[in-house]
């Protein structure tokens, strides 16, 4: 499938590239025949079901539709990978930490308090969230600030859905998130790396953005706890700390969040934090980055895309100076 | 008071030797075994500026050791543990160059210049090249014992720059445990010839007794 870039200058494929599904079925179920009788069974079988993705025999599943707006051409990256690498600073500061000590996290029951300048304040428990709106499937780009990135199958629906419920009245400017702090849960809340808990925001027009993602599972299932569940955000045109994870308080306000990364070092992770290969982080090019299972031994680090690839965003940013407001 | 004989000797030399590339070992096996982590290459890069590190603080503790256990023939294995720190130094810095720009030296010097943690590492690298080259006893005796000093107290210059560039790495994820660590450990070190210094210099000079 040759995937021409789209006018509009993202990589997406044009809907009538894209396989049918019924077609897409039947190779599937072909490519996993093959993957059966073949040595190199489990990377095919990896790549052709879901089931590779199960990440045990008690791993909730989750329906979602896949939703092929929101569809990276990229190779999504191995599940194995996904929940094994990753930065979750209540857990630890290694990147292994979070899939080491995240089993102590309990997703459920689970609440979100929603309030501030807003009309309907209320509290979400998880089957709220889930109803909230129609769960979707979408394919991102992630993008970390340390230089690495890969490619994740997510389950939610547009943060919009729940902002449009929750009705923000005319002072709410912008949107604050903030994560769970317990010491009995999260190992890592001893170490004074951060103040805790960990808060993060975005301007609301971001947040109102359709890319803008709740996120409640991915690979098909429910959030694994070292990936923030039972519910985080993600933003896929903003570095990875943007994109706060296991999510207890969501509040609308008329200033600027004081967010975690931004209140430790404000030299280095700006507020609004928008992956951009013109401005270096002071200790590292941001020019490009390592894809996760890809870009290893014989392959060069791949360029970093403007917005990690989603230019539909700059119009969120005309006449900002990136440079300044990075 | 442990004095091995010449035979005893080799065999410690021998097991140090092997124990030394037992971290090499272990890459490579993790390699095959695929439990370098889902970046290998940071994990590569990390291992092994660890060990850099490692046979740094035991190169340093080879003096203050000798003098506390009295073991002088700990100097020995001094030449060993530090040709090994250069050793490591060098697989950490062609990782870099390899995974890192894949031996583009232009973008690899731009590299240097624009970030102070890896301008760091680079110089406590280039510094410890002529230390390794002139680690033989020919080079000793080309160069003569005091010169051959002097060349080789470069390494109190290096200790600093290589916990700098690791301080400055850990910068990132405010994360300054490891850094600290090392810092005490190399700051223990060479206070301790310091200290050794000042009591030698404080001791009085005899004088003739007074009539």
């Amino acid at each position: 499938m040759l995937i021409k870039p789209n006018p509009n200058g993202t990589d997406r494929p044009f809907a009538s590239e894209i396989t049918p599904r019924e077609v897409f079925e039947s190779r599937r179920q072909f490519i996993q025949q093959l993957a059966l009788g073949t040595i190199s069974g489990g990377a095919l079988l990896e790549m052709a079901t879901r089931q590779a993705f199960a990440q045990s025999a008690t791993a909730q599943k989750l329906v979602a539709k896949p939703n092929s707006a929101y569809v990276v051409v990229d190779k999504p990256t191995a599940y194995k990978d996904a929940t094994s690498y990753n930065n979750f600073y209540e857990f630890g500061t290694d990147k292994a930490d979070p899939a080491k000590y995240a089993g102590t996290l309990k997703p459920s029951p689970w609440t979100v308090s929603i309030e501030g300048e807003i009309n309907k304040p209320q509290v979400l428990d998880l089957d709220g969230l889930r109803k909230l709106a129609p769960l979707e499937e979408r394919i991102y780009r992630l993008r970390c600030v340390e230089g690495w990135s890969m490619v994740i199958p997510w389950i939610g629906y547009s943060l919009s859905a729940l902002i449009r419920k929750v009705e923000p009245n005319g002072n709410a400017k912008y949107i604050e998130f903030t994560s769970l702090a317990d010491k009995r849960q999260m190992p890592g809340l001893g170490s004074p790396v951060l103040d805790w808990p960990y808060v993060e925001g975005l301007r609301l027009d971001e947040a109102m953005h359709p890319l803008a993602l709740l996120g409640l599972g991915m690979y098909g299932e429910v959030l694994p706890n070292q990936n923030g569940a039972p519910v985080r955000v993600v933003v896929p045109w903003k570095y990875g700390f943007k994109s706060a994870k296991s999510i207890v308080k969501i509040r609308f306000t008329r200033d600027q969040p004081k967010t975690a990364w931004n209140q430790a070092a404000a030299a280095e992770y700006g507020f609004y934090s928008n992956v951009n290969p013109q401005v270096d982080h002071p200790r590292w090019s941001q020019a490009s980055e390592r894809r996760i299972g890809e870009d290893s031994f014989f392959t060069r680090k791949r360029k970093t895309l403007m917005f990690n690839g989603y230019a539909e965003v700059a119009s969120l940013y005309t006449g900002m100076d990136l440079q300044k407001f990075f | 008071m442990f004095h091995p004989a010449p035979r005893q000797l080799q065999v410690i030399k021998a097991a140090v030797f092997v124990a030394a590339l037992l971290p090499l070992a272990r890459l490579v096996w993790f390699g095959f075994a695929d439990r370098l982590s889902a970046n290998p290459i940071e994990f590569i890069t990390r291992s092994t500026g660890d060990w850099t590190l490692y046979f740094l603080c035991l190169t340093l503790a080879v003096t203050p050791l000798r003098r506390l256990l009295q073991w002088p023939w700990l100097i020995k294995l001094r030449r060993m543990l530090g040709l090994f720190c250069f050793f490591y130094a060098v697989l950490h810095f062609t990782t870099f160059l390899w995974f890192d720009h894949f031996f583009d030296i232009g973008e690899m010097w731009r590299d240097v210049l624009k970030r102070p943690f890896i301008a760091v590492g680079f110089t406590a690298f280039v510094l410890l090249i002529p230390l390794a080259a002139t680690s033989t006893n020919a080079m000793v005796r080309r160069l003569g014992g005091k010169r051959w000093q002097w060349l080789h107290r470069l390494i109190y210059v290096i200790a600093p720059l290589g916990i700098l560039h690791f301080w400055w790495m850990k910068a990132g994820k405010h994360d300054f445990a490891e850094p600290i660590l090392f810092g005490v450990i190399v700051a223990i070190l060479l206070g301790a010839r310091l200290y050794w210094r000042f009591l030698r210099n404080k001791t009085p000079p005899l004088r003739a007794a007074p009539r």
